[in-house]
């Protein structure tokens, strides 16, 4: 076990914002939490990376595991110069032979000496998944990682991702909002919405009435958005997400 | 020879400079131009209390200046921005610290010399305090580098990476307030930004790191501090104003040099690959 968690409960002040959440990450899994905005996804990172303390419950970690943070798309001020590999090197105390490589996992090995907001959205979060992996991660934190990639750019990202936990054998624990951009690798997708909803395989997630009752569009949000519908989408023997 | 006054000045401009130049490259990435504005403005509050209660002008200006600063960051997303809630307190403090100079009986108060500042008038006193200010400052830019850089970046990645952003956040405004209280004397409360800024954004286009763009801010701020000095004794001009005005007289020229190498770069590689192609 990688990562576990004892009905783990998080207060911000009064308001509870998790509660009750057991779970754990085996050394390779994929995982996917799902969950509308506002249910403690990022609470769940913030407290596994040991920003946040559970208030109530246990949190146990494996002795020495190693964690690799992918946040979400960021904004670097126009204002402050930095290159990819000042910026990979913060806080600092890496090889240059530890960054090549991590670029390289990351698939994009010749972005070293390029400004970082001359990148494209893409290459940054590369970069970003690069820094990820300097400190040889056994379990990469992905928080909805692909924000603000269109779908090619993250299903390009997605299936990089795959053949670095592949490759590192590192487990994949991701955060995303939409059951469409679920990685096809996953192995368990967990619904989060302050406490664990339901969880299990991406097809029967999708189908249980929790999942449902947590995502599901009345018939007002149906009218205001297209939505592309493909219930035959898990059968593809690909790894893009589910457009 | 710290007899010479002119000497004394030179020492006090380059101790600010090379304090203000590195801390202002985190006001411009952190867009806290305000924020500096502001403290500055609340410390004509701390003159006004130091000179009520007869203390030494840098005590009353620091100790305003760091409540301000922490009021501010504490209070900051409750109910109000940072912006409302630095224009509340920066006029308040601005407007009560007025008020309670007019109150000040016996010598009637140069409020000028504070407001521009008098660095010909620095002391030996004033230099060791501005220097411990330097060194403090300094010192806090050079051990939290790390942190301070990460935080700036993104919070979430600092977190991960062990660092606390609301403490790092909280080390900036002390620092910032240090800054405040030591400048006073040299370019007065109302230049103070303009030394944290105009050297950084100087700096900026010929920089690639964040290390590179803070060490030549502060070797700009020295040598508009010194030059400053030389310009204003040359053509009698009051010193701090002649200091910022050839601060921004550099900023401008080395903007649009730059502007003209760029896109100078930029037309030849475009007729370059007209030809090859």
């Amino acid at each position: 076990m990688l990562i576990e968690c004892d009905k783990l409960s998080v207060h911000y002040g009064k308001r509870k914002v998790l509660s009750d959440i057991s779970l754990s990450i085996k050394p390779r899994e994929i995982v996917t939490i799902l969950g509308p905005n506002g249910s403690g996804k990022t609470t769940l990172f913030k407290t596994f990376i040991g920003a946040v303390q559970p208030s109530t419950g246990q949190l146990k970690k494996k002795p020495g595991l190693k964690i690799g943070y992918v946040p979400q798309q960021l904004y670097i001020d126009e204002t402050l110069p930095i290159t990819v590999k000042r910026f990979m090197n913060l806080p600092g105390g890496h090889s240059k032979q530890a960054l090549a490589d991590a670029l390289n996992h990351a698939g994009v090995p010749s972005l070293s000496t390029q400004q970082i907001m001359n990148l494209s959205g893409g290459q940054f979060q590369r970069v970003l998944l690069a820094r990820a992996l300097l400190g040889k991660p056994d379990l990469l934190l992905l928080d909805e990682a692909t924000q603000g990639l269109d779908h090619r750019g993250s299903a390009d990202f997605y299936r990089q991702i795959d053949s670095v936990s592949q490759t590192l054998g590192c487990a994949v624990l991701m955060i995303s909002h939409e059951l469409h951009v679920v990685m096809r690798k996953t192995d368990r997708v967990i619904c989060l919405n302050g406490h664990i909803c339901c969880q299990g395989k991406p097809e029967s997630v999708s189908g249980s009435p929790e999942y449902q009752a947590l995502f599901g569009l009345g018939e007002e949000s149906e009218a205001a958005l297209y939505l592309h519908r493909s219930h035959h989408s898990y059968s593809h023997s690909d790894n893009t997400p589910d457009v | 020879m710290f007899d010479d006054f002119l000497v004394r000045a030179m020492l006090a401009g380059v101790g600010v400079g090379l304090a203000a130049a590195p801390l202002g490259c985190f006001v411009i990435w952190r867009r806290m131009a305000y924020f500096g504005d502001s403290i500055a403005q609340a410390a004509v509050l701390g003159i006004a209390l130091s000179l009520s209660l007869s203390s030494p002008l840098f005590i009353g200006v620091l100790v305003v200046c760091l409540l301000m600063s922490m009021a501010v960051s504490g209070l900051s997303g409750r109910g109000f921005t940072m912006d409302t809630l630095l224009g509340v307190m920066a006029h308040g403090s601005l407007a009560v610290g007025l008020v309670v100079v007019s109150f000040l009986s016996g010598v009637r108060i140069n409020l000028m010399s504070y407001l521009f500042g008098d660095i010909l008038a620095v002391g030996k006193t004033d230099l060791v305090v501005i220097w411990g200010g330097t060194c403090i400052v300094l010192g806090l830019m050079v051990w939290r580098w790390s942190g301070l850089l990460l935080s700036t970046l993104n919070p979430d990645l600092a977190l991960a990476s062990g660092f606390k952003p609301k403490r790092e956040q909280l080390i900036l405004s002390l620092a910032l307030a240090v800054v405040v209280a030591v400048a006073i004397k040299v370019v007065g409360v109302l230049l103070i930004t303009a030394m944290l800024i105009v050297p950084a954004a100087t700096a900026r286009p010929f920089s690639f790191t964040p290390e590179t763009m803070a060490i030549v801010a502060a070797c700009l701020a020295v040598f508009c501090a010194l030059s400053g000095l030389q310009v204003s004794y040359l053509l009698d001009t009051p010193t701090g104003p002649t200091i910022v005005c050839l601060s921004v007289l550099l900023f401008i020229l080395t903007t649009l040099v730059h502007r003209l190498i760029f896109n100078g770069l930029k037309q030849s590689n475009i007729n370059h690959s007209n030809k090859g192609g």
